[in-house]
């Protein structure tokens, strides 16, 4: 993966198979703290204990299941290669809760990258689940709620090419303007 | 700025389109593999650039959807076509520059793209 924002499209999948109906994504960058964070947050069918030790290791679990594989793997070594590490919360039948932190100046850290692309086409691709989706940067929060928009679009689905192209603008500009622009 | 406001404009215009894609059950289905090895490979900005083109175009009768791994990882990022009264295309190695070729040739006039298929891949 080249970009963390590619890692949180990946691990998302996860709670969109584990048949999740809401997904909560919460990016947290604070220079200050020099963190950069990200945590998933699903009501999916989640994963037993057994099942839980055995997704960070990816010979075993890309064998036995599916379900998981290969990502939560590769995001933790991305961590971990930044002095970060990834950690997995998981109940059966309640859902799984997923964090990865990274330090935010190491040199190892990947790019944050297209995250707007990332949100769009999980927003996209799965009309029927609820996002919520909060990015603080230093403070300044931009946030959004698939809800929202759906009780506004009412008949027309999140999945349509021209709701899915404002979407992309929306976030863009939501994130351009928590990194800088006026209050 | 944009506002959430401007998503009830947006929804007429939506409905017009919603409505349309109704009345055609003969739609195009774009199917992007997007598990790991997919979204490793740049399987995002491929699905981005087919949701732009599909816009950009106004084609009312095209949909793109997500699967998961189809086996063949060294392939990706892979693209299904299910055309109506066609078989199904599956073009390999994608990049959003080939999208916009497969869009206007394939989608809207019918012709497989053939180098960039599967079947071109000599396997």
């Amino acid at each position: 993966m080249q970009e963390i924002s590619l890692n949180i499209l990946d691990i998302v999948q996860n709670s969109v198979r584990a048949g999740a109906t809401l997904i909560e994504v919460e990016l947290r960058e604070d220079t200050d703290e020099d963190i950069l964070s990200f945590s998933v947050k699903d009501n999916g069918c989640g994963m037993d204990s057994d099942m839980v030790a055995r997704v960070m290791d990816p010979f075993v679990t890309t064998r036995t299941t599916r379900k998981v594989g290969m990502g939560i793997s590769l995001l933790r070594s991305a961590a971990q290669a930044t002095g970060g590490d990834v950690e997995l919360t998981s109940e059966v039948g309640k859902g799984t809760f997923i964090e990865a932190r990274f330090s935010y100046s190491h040199i190892d850290r990947q790019p944050l990258g297209d995250i707007a692309g990332t949100m769009t086409a999980l927003i996209s691709m799965n009309p029927e689940i609820d996002f919520c989706y909060r990015h603080t940067f230093n403070k300044r929060v931009f946030e959004l709620s698939t809800k929202e928009m759906k009780d506004i679009l009412g008949e027309v689905p999140l999945s349509d090419p021209t709701v899915a192209a404002w979407i992309k603008d929306y976030i863009d500009e939501g994130i351009a303007n928590i990194y800088g622009g006026a209050e | 700025m944009k506002s959430l406001a401007e998503l009830q404009a947006l929804k007429q215009k939506a409905i017009e389109n919603v409505n349309l894609r109704k009345e055609r059950e003969d739609g195009t289905r774009v199917v992007v593999g997007m598990a790991t090895c997919g979204i490793a490979a740049g399987a995002r900005p491929v699905m981005t650039a087919f949701l732009e083109e599909i816009n950009k175009r106004n084609l009312q009768n095209v949909v793109v959807e997500q699967t998961g791994c189809i086996g063949l990882c060294r392939l990706e990022p892979i693209v299904e076509i299910y055309a109506p009264g066609q078989d199904k295309v599956t073009y390999i190695k994608m990049t959003p520059e080939k999208v916009a070729r497969i869009v206007s040739e394939h989608i809207v006039n019918g012709q497989v793209v053939s180098e960039y298929t599967i079947g071109s891949a000599g396997m």
